[in-house]
């Protein structure tokens, strides 16, 4: 009996370790320097050379190939994932309020008109999405990288779905204590959504970070480069000869943010994930 | 504070009929308990009268101005709901200040009504609590200070006492009557209980298919009841109901065969199709009566109820005190003061 | 709800909504009706002129053979990430939901390669099979197998695939513990007492009530693996060695932006979008199939 309980642990362990590996062997390569890393002598234990490969990466970015600082990189990062994650909270807070709260003509298709952006992922639209974007002078914009990507279908259904469990007496109360639309969603509707939209912001949060064919496509003004698509760019082709240490410790501190909201985060993360996917 | 008086009120939802002309005059400070079984539009008429539903026709007045095109928050009304809906955010005291808020009062008389209010109820130690850390009890006394502090000119309430268990339920429901004739604000109470009903009204407004059945005191709704519905919805066991004819205007014949002799005959009556009906407290064991052939006997203690079939197979339901022993069938005479004579087609009472 | 339960006004919500339809109208509608139109349409050489040639450009793709290459490889491809990605998350899962007491911190330290963006993935994998300075590169070539992934089409295949996987396998254990933990212990217990062995268990009581999750998670995972690795395709193999991991979506973007051929990317984008909504009605008409279990 004991020796069989032994074995969910060992493949477990296994796993984990497994599913560590790839991060492990680039925190090993951001602390070597270029030359041992370009030898192909890859060590499995750290090296004494981590502190000036992050302050390059931070600093001045991938030397000859990619002249961007991680720093400024992150910022854009940040900013982006937080304006996504915002932006799609505060409209699909206000879309699903409109949806479930009043009848007025109209109100399927508009919700339908919202569901169906589900069906048009960026990636079957690219070229006429970006010609829109060239006419409307958003190429190499912030506002270009985000707008397009805050209107959110998954998260109106998410909040539809929450707005309809609110018991209706609570508006009839409202009514009856005087409180118009807007004041009833400032004093009981958000504050009831809080744990939805902290889950959401996890989530939203990770996928703003993540995007890459939006700023690949949408930025090609250094200035604005994410550190996903600045890291990439950073490679080139693979060669060998890449100031790869570099390279490593730009992806430690591309992934480092998202996988920090998710441990950090882990139970509104979770509930996020389940809550979207309903 | 102020008089309700509802002006032929109807209700359409499409094709549906809910409400089908209620009229309707409070008195200053009175307790109307609107009761009826589910389905009878007695919510709907609350709502009505709150603004959270419109009338399709009809006039509501309170303290004699209209209302009726005003929006709930301008109708000076509170209203207590089924499930209290009190706000999970916020505590006590928020929850019973919010609408004052919203009316933009001070704060210092914001204070001084919530403290009031809950000293009345008792709740004075629960103000900084969440609802969800409140009993059932609490939640109810809440949901009423709620209403207390806006200090409206009329009470609604929507059957509030139905969560609660049988006990507590007794409990409030003695509370919010003391609590109503201190205040003495006009109130609108709906519940589908008869005894809440009983208990609770100065007068009753038995509600059946979208109109009022019969609206008057609780004792007179049980002695002269308006019509079989009302007869049969109040009261418990439900009174029985036998098919006969008047023989003279003042002697009932009974399709079983028996005659029952009426205290007040009903002129012009003779001859014409009746329903009679017996409530089964006013039955009792006798040397002669109504043959009945007992089935199942329901001892409560003090007294018996007896279901059981006349030689016809009419139904008989009778109330005794004391015990009644199995296996005996009984002769009961029907006291000749509390019979109802109801006409047969309409079902309207016809005695006096 | 009824009339009383909610707010009058017209004005009001259709300024609520406004942003959300707004952003709607102008980057995912009229773009994607230009899409449609842009497909029926041909440019010549120059850009000037453009001829409405009705279903011509869809039958150009539809008949080449390097489209018709690409969309089995994508099938192939998305398969196999979706196989690898659903086996092994479901053989953690089991193994996490056998003994609840560390199924926590299992699951703390299983589910964080899920905020890997793609592309990250693509870097960290690269950097595992370089062929020169990856430690499983070197070691594939010290042990005698040839391994470049940057010149064998089919290595280059293996690796994009397991960097896909391994970045969704998380996605898919929350999901199957969560489905795992979610059977009630009464049912296990009556299997157990029906003699059933653990293996037998599994296989006719445990993965039958699983089942919807498996083929919601299927869906999500082929989902994934169509759209989303395309940051993981474009990082690390660019579609190369030649062709050999160039999925349909890949292709689009390569025909449109950097071939600049309007006609037929617009004409792929169309069976592609004709293709993501097959996709969301098949999750939706399950999910609400799921909503009874």
């Amino acid at each position: 009996m004991r020796a069989r309980n032994i074995w969910p642990h060992v493949w477990l362990v296994l796993g984990v370790l497994i599913f560590s590996f790839p991060i492990y062997i680039t925190l090993i390569g951001s602390t070597h320097d270029a030359s041992t890393i370009g030898r192909g002598d890859v060590p499995l234990l750290p090296g004494p050379h981590a502190l000036e490969n992050y302050a390059q990466a931070w600093g001045s970015g991938g030397g000859r190939y990619m002249g961007t600082p991680a720093v400024q990189m992150l910022a854009n990062s940040l900013a982006m994932a937080l304006l996504i994650a915002a932006g799609k909270i505060v409209i699909s807070l206000l879309s699903a309020f409109a949806v479930v709260f009043f009848r007025f003509p109209g109100r399927m298709i508009c919700f339908w008109a919202i569901f169906i952006t589900l069906m048009l992922p960026v990636e079957v639209r690219i070229i006429p999405t970006f010609e829109v974007m060239v006419n409307l002078s958003l190429v190499n914009t912030m506002a270009g990288l985000v707008i397009p990507l805050i209107a959110s279908a998954t998260a109106t259904l998410l909040f539809r779905q929450f707005f309809m469990t609110i018991p209706p007496e609570f508006v009839e109360a409202a009514k009856i204590d005087g409180a118009g639309p807007m004041r009833f969603f400032k004093d009981v509707v958000l504050p009831l959504s809080i744990t939805n939209i902290a889950a959401l912001f996890v989530i939203l949060f990770i996928y703003g970070w993540n995007q890459y064919l939006w700023p690949l496509l949408i930025i090609n003004d250094r200035g604005l480069e994410t550190i996903i698509v600045g890291l990439t760019k950073m490679i080139g082709g693979g060669d060998s000869q890449n100031e790869w240490n570099v390279i490593m410790a730009t992806a430690v501190m591309a992934l480092l943010p998202p996988v920090g909201v998710v441990l950090l985060m882990q139970r509104w993360f979770i509930k996020g994930l389940v809550e979207t996917e309903k | 504070m102020a008089t309700l008086n509802l002006r032929g009120i109807k209700k359409r939802f499409g094709d549906t009929q809910v409400l089908h002309g209620i009229d309707l005059d409070v008195a200053d400070g009175e307790m109307i308990v609107i009761v009826g079984a589910s389905g009878c539009g007695k919510s709907t008429l609350l709502r009505i009268v709150s603004g959270l539903e419109s009338a399709t026709e009809g006039q509501i007045l309170i303290g004699g101005r209209d209302v009726t095109a005003l929006e709930p928050a301008e109708r000076d009304i509170a209203m207590v709901f089924q499930n209290y809906a009190l706000y999970p955010h916020m505590s006590v005291f928020q929850n019973m200040a919010y609408g004052l808020k919203i009316r933009g009062l001070p704060k210092a008389e914001i204070e001084s009504r919530v403290a009031e209010a809950a000293k009345l109820l008792d709740i004075g130690h629960l103000l900084d609590r969440k609802p969800r850390q409140l009993s059932g009890g609490q939640r109810q006394r809440v949901a009423m200070g709620r209403a207390i502090v806006r200090e409206p000119h009329l009470f609604l309430f929507d059957e509030p006492l139905s969560n609660l268990d049988a006990k507590l339920r007794v409990t409030m429901r003695a509370e919010i009557r003391r609590l109503q004739r201190r205040l003495a604000v006009t109130s609108l109470f709906v519940t589908h209980d008869q005894v809440e009903a009983m208990t609770l009204g100065d007068r009753l407004v038995v509600m059946h298919q979208g109109r009022a059945a019969q609206v008057a005191s609780p004792m007179e709704v049980w002695s002269k009841p308006a019509d079989t519905y009302v007869a049969g919805f109040i009261g418990s066991p439900s009174m029985n109901f036998l098919p006969a004819t008047m023989e003279q205007d003042g002697v009932v014949l009974l399709d079983s065969g028996e005659r029952l002799t009426l205290v007040t005959p009903i002129p012009g009556s003779t001859g014409r199709a009746v329903t009679l009906g017996i409530r089964p407290e006013h039955l009792s064991p006798a040397e002669a009566g109504l043959a009945l052939r007992v089935e199942l006997l329901e001892p409560l203690g003090s007294e018996t109820v007896v279901h059981g079939r006349m030689p016809d197979g009419t139904a008989l339901t009778a109330k005794l005190p004391g015990m009644v022993p199995e296996g005996t069938d009984l002769l009961l005479r029907p006291d000749s003061a509390w019979l109802h004579v109801f006409d047969r087609e309409t079902g309207r009472r016809i005695s006096a | 709800m009824s009339q009383s339960a909610i707010f009058k006004g017209v004005v009001v919500p259709y300024l609520l909504l406004a942003p959300q339809l707004l952003v709607t109208a102008v980057f995912f509608f009229w773009p994607a009706a230009q899409a449609i139109w842009q497909s029926l349409l041909r440019e010549d050489a120059f850009g000037l002129n453009s001829d409405f040639v009705w279903f011509e450009n869809f039958v150009e793709v539809l008949t080449d053979p390097t489209w018709l290459d690409a969309a089995l490889r994508t099938a192939l491809f998305s398969v196999s990430v979706a196989t690898l990605a659903l086996g092994s998350a479901l053989f953690l899962a089991v193994q996490a939901d056998r003994n609840i007491r560390g199924a926590t911190t299992y699951k703390t330290l299983l589910i964080w390669p899920y905020a890997v963006a793609p592309a990250v993935a693509a870097v960290l994998w690269l950097f595992m099979f370089h062929p020169n300075i990856g430690v499983f590169g070197r070691a594939l070539n010290a042990l005698g197998i040839t391994w470049d992934y940057r010149l064998n089409g089919a290595q280059a295949m293996t690796l994009v695939i397991f960097a896909s996987a391994w970045k969704q396998v998380s996605y898919n254990f929350i999901f199957f513990l969560a489905g795992l933990q979610a059977i009630p212990k009464s049912v296990l217990e009556a299997a157990a007492i029906d003699g059933a062995s653990p293996r037998y268990r599994f296989w006719t009581v445990v993965f039958p009530l699983l089942s919807p999750t498996a083929f919601f998670l299927l869906v999500v995972n082929l989902t994934y693996a169509f759209f989303e690795t395309f940051g993981v395709i474009h990082s690390l193999t660019q579609g190369g060695p030649g062709k050999s991991t160039e999925t349909l979506i890949y292709r689009a973007y390569s025909d449109g932006v950097m071939n600049l051929n309007l006609g037929t990317s617009a004409a792929q984008s169309v069976i592609l979008m004709l293709l993501v909504i097959a996709l969301t009605f098949v999750q939706f008409r399950f999910v609400e199939r799921r909503v009874h279990y």
